[in-house]
């Protein structure tokens, strides 16, 4: 018993010291205090030396909390008790959260950097006139391969999937929308149809896709393909680019028939606080210089068009993440469905994995 | 008797527990069976229970999700109830428990990645393959893998329980059966492990329970070749936002824990009186 | 023929220890690689831990992942082994098992549903987001486990054994103090160590009822994984985990010492 008492003194010592250590560390940190930002965003999803460069610049301490898909974000910030001033959704979620009254709408007159993003990017239909949103990255849906194990230039389009010789070889990012979404552009309807029958029959082609799925996985498709685990993945450009970049082996293709199409943006919240914060953030962001680093750091494609010009040339003058604009003019944006229709092809999807 | 009522008498001890079930596990499961009765646009209904029993998509997942379940658990037990009985013979029992439960201190996504490098084709596991002339093979993405990770992620909790109960047994029993000419598999099947089964109890709730609705290890090590529960729960929770369905689930997987314990707990008061005879 | 028997038993003992540790010895030669992921070894540095060190964001999240759990499981170690108790003195069978089954919900409920209902349960009562509510939500998902590994001891303490002490006039708390506490101990201490598992652990519960800048590991760990796990956080397990071992390694040989040491004492004086 008297064991018992001095250990668990001896936890609580332990905790007291943990709680001084903690504080000591967070005060001297600055993520405390009136001058602050809270940043609610994907994992590693902006240039730590840029939140640096901000607080020099502006004296706004950023705090970053992360999230790791769309939906889980919606919730966190639909049930309230946060306090996040800025978030990153994408498009469709945009639309979804507009619609719940979740975010708060631009005040332009405080906005001095809008002239630099690329027109083609701005006044979509996930929110028209940009009144909520400022474009952060945009990217595409695509097929990577190994040309170790598949001939250059071989894989085009969707279809070129289907053939036996791939036959447990293909990995594919584990999403219902992109999933059933490509199998959809591969019959040439469109990413966002809702009729039953037209998913029936994209479900039908995913089982025969079957047999050359190797697994549905998803963060872990990088790592696999760094890897040579396989030879092609349906899988974002963003992730593309990181692949391409630790393995030379690996290209990037966006079928020209018809893929989709994504964005990221910054949008305010409505648990929004710091607003002096939040413009001084905005603005800093679509400064050329800033948009340009943080490009080269993440690896997605900036929308920010004097920040491209700023790129390298092999960057800038990628046709795998920078696509053409006839391309780009076949590629659809998701849009936010109703619940039951998302439903739909949650349950067709999950039917195509339980299959495979 | 008199022990009975003094501490009958005097149950303040028992409130901070009695508390926590009101508050972290009656209200959410009062909350769960309320969501479970909305679909997907807000509307009363009595549909999700409807879907589930009658899609063939839901019973089959459930069967799936049972009989791995059971083939972890299996698994788990075949390992570590060796393991607990041998652990108990060292010369330092307690510290070698301890360095089985260390492992589980490392973040299980960590362990994930590091069995995903062990068993890649490049890997150690295919090169020691090579290496005793068996050749490469395909090991991620196959249901051995995916038990055999389950298994490893679990034993811990299985060997704890299994221990404790060993530690406590008497030797003099053992003993005994042996004088009286029990050969080891004799003395083994008709003292030892029935006396050891509550532990053995315990450690099967404590992991075919959460076996149920493994949901991340399915993505990673199975590459979503098995289907559990957990992962059709993971998906309306945060893919589809179909909370009502996915509570849905929820209620049939507390349904069917609680069948468990029933069953178990049923069977323990029987034997528990055996013994005491 | 005997000793043949033991070299058997300690090769098994072997044999699970070293796929136990596999996996982590793998990811701590890893944290020395000069690469970026645990996919080619690229040659050894330092580098890692120099980034580590300076990361004072990771270190304090760390230092809160480790508050949180020492003070869930301290909490949930007690309040569980206290129920387990309660428990086994219920009479009535049905009310036993109804407490059983409602004790083991938050086992088989998925951590999704845990989390989500959780963070609903918060906000419906105005509960700030953060390490409050992280520190309740673990000491909540980890009783039922602390009852798990308690009962089993207490049902296997003889009734007679109180009894005795109950007629030699102990009260309440001299026969918890004196009698149970001591007999139960290990199974306190494997729901010690289990809950600190649990919350150690965790990810999807802490995901949901975080906020306000609080974070723990796993949280970090998960986001951070959709860029590919940094070697970072390798380097950080890798101390930690060092750190773990030498701490119970040590702890338990000083106790042995002493407590041998103290037998030998009582030894003494009883002559």
């Amino acid at each position: 018993m008297k064991k018992l008492i001095s250990a668990i003194i001896g936890l609580l010592v332990v905790c007291g010291l943990l709680a001084f250590g903690a504080n000591h560390l967070e005060r001297t940190s600055g993520s405390t205090g009136a001058k602050v930002l809270n940043l609610y965003t994907w994992g590693d999803y902006i240039d730590p030396g840029l939140l640096k460069k901000f607080q020099k610049e502006t004296g706004y301490h950023v705090n970053v909390e992360t999230f790791d898909s769309n939906e889980a974000m919606f919730t966190k910030i639909k049930q309230g008790g946060t306090s996040y001033d800025l978030t990153v959704p994408s498009d469709y979620m945009i639309e979804k959260m507009k619609r719940a009254h979740l975010l708060l709408p631009l005040d332009k007159n405080r906005l001095t950097g809008m002239q630099n993003y690329d027109s083609r990017f701005m006044n979509l239909a996930f929110d028209r006139h940009n009144r909520y949103s400022v474009p952060y990255f945009w990217g595409t849906l695509g097929i990577i391969y190994n040309d170790k194990f598949v001939k250059p230039g071989s894989i085009q389009h969707w279809d070129d999937l289907w053939q036996t010789k791939y036959h447990d070889q293909i990995m594919l990012i584990d999403s219902a929308r992109d999933v059933m979404g490509f199998s959809l552009a591969s019959m040439n309807k469109s990413m966002n149809a809702t009729d039953p029958a037209t998913l029936l029959a994209a479900r039908n082609k995913l089982n025969r896709l079957s047999p050359n799925v190797k697994a549905v996985v998803a963060d872990e498709i990088k790592m696999y393909m760094i890897q040579n685990e396989a030879a092609i993945a349906v899988d974002w450009s963003g992730e593309a680019s990181e692949m391409l970049a630790s393995n030379s082996h690996l290209h990037y293709v966006v079928p020209s028939e018809g893929s989709n199409l994504w964005f990221d943006n910054l949008v305010i919240p409505k648990t929004a606080k710091h607003f002096k914060a939040i413009y001084a953030f905005l603005n800093f962001m679509s400064e050329p210089k800033n948009a340009a680093q943080n490009a080269e750091y993440i690896g997605y494609a900036t929308p920010n068009a004097p920040a491209k010009a700023l790129l390298p040339k092999s960057i800038r003058n990628d046709r795998q993440f920078y696509p053409s604009d006839e391309t780009i003019r076949h590629l659809q944006i998701y849009k936010d469905l109703s619940p039951a229709k998302v439903g739909l092809y949650n349950d067709r999807y999950l039917e195509f994995k339980m299959n495979h | 008797m008199q022990r009975k009522q003094r501490l009958s008498r005097n149950t303040a001890y028992f409130v901070p527990y009695v508390l926590w079930i009101a508050l972290f596990v009656i209200a959410p499961v009062i909350l769960l069976i309320y969501q479970s009765f909305f679909n997907i646009d807000g509307q009363f209904t009595l549909a999700n229970y409807q879907t589930y029993f009658s899609s063939n998509t839901y019973l089959m997942m459930t069967l799936n999700s049972v009989w791995y379940a059971f083939l972890i658990t299996l698994a788990t037990l075949l390992i570590s109830y060796p393991t607990a009985y041998l652990l108990n013979a060292t010369k330092h029992p307690q510290l070698w428990l301890l360095l089985i439960i260390m492992p589980t201190w490392i973040n299980l996504l960590l362990k994930a990645y590091a069995f995903i490098g062990i068993f890649s084709q490049a890997g150690i596991a295919n090169q020691f393959l090579s290496f005793i002339g068996i050749g490469p093979q395909q090991l991620l993405f196959t249901k051995f893998s995916f038990i055999f990770v389950a298994a490893y992620i679990q034993i811990p909790f299985m060997v704890l329980p299994i221990y404790n109960s060993i530690s406590e047994l008497n030797a003099s029993y053992v003993n005994a059966s042996r004088d009286l000419g029990a050969t080891n598999w004799q003395t083994f099947s008709r003292v030892i492990f029935p006396l050891t089964l509550p532990g053995v109890k315990a450690g099967v709730q404590a992991v075919f329970i959460p076996s149920l609705s493994l949901f991340m290890l399915t993505r990673l090590i199975g590459g979503n070749k098995v289907i559990t529960l957990g992962t059709a729960i993971e998906e309306h929770f945060l893919t589809t936002m179909n909370w009502g369905m996915g509570s849905t689930i929820g209620v049939v997987l507390i349904i069917a824990m609680v069948i468990i314990m029933w069953l178990t707990g049923g069977r323990k008061r029987r034997s528990g009186k055996g013994l005491t005879k | 023929m005997k000793r043949l028997q033991f070299k058997w038993r300690y090769l098994y003992l072997w044999f699970v220890f070293i796929i136990l540790y596999a996996p982590i010895v793998f990811l701590i030669v890893y944290s020395f690689s000069q690469g970026s992921t645990m996919t080619n070894f690229h040659g050894f540095t330092w580098a890692h831990y120099q980034e580590l060190f300076a990361d004072s964001r990771l270190i304090a999240i760390f230092l809160d992942t480790l508050l949180v759990a020492f003070l869930s499981s301290i909490i949930a170690t007690a309040v569980g082994a206290l129920g387990a108790l309660g428990i086994n003195n219920v009479t009535r069978p049905l009310t036993k098992n109804t407490l059983l089954s409602l004790n083991n919900i938050l086992m088989v409920s998925p951590d999704v549903i845990i989390g989500a209902s959780f963070l609903i349960f918060f906000t419906a009562l105005k509960i700030p987001l953060g390490f409050g509510s992280v520190l309740l939500s673990h000491i909540a998902f980890s009783i039922p486990i602390v009852v798990l590994m308690v009962l089993p001891k207490i049902q296997e303490m003889s009734t007679s054994l109180l009894d005795a002490a109950a007629d030699l006039g102990a009260n309440n708390w001299q026969l918890l103090s004196q009698v149970v506490i001591p007999y139960i101990m290990p199974g306190i201490f494997s729901g010690f160590f289990m809950a600190l598992t649990y919350s150690l652990d965790d990810f999807a519960v802490t995901f949901f009822v975080t906020g306000n800048g609080f974070s723990t590991l796993s949280v970090e760990i998960y986001s951070r994984a959709r860029q590919g796990i940094n070697l970072e956080i390798n380097a950080l397990s890798g101390l930690m985990f060092l750190m773990a071992l030498v701490l119970v390694v040590g702890y338990y040989f000083i106790n042995q010492y002493s407590s041998r040491h103290r037998r030998a004492a009582t030894r003494g004086r009883r002559k």
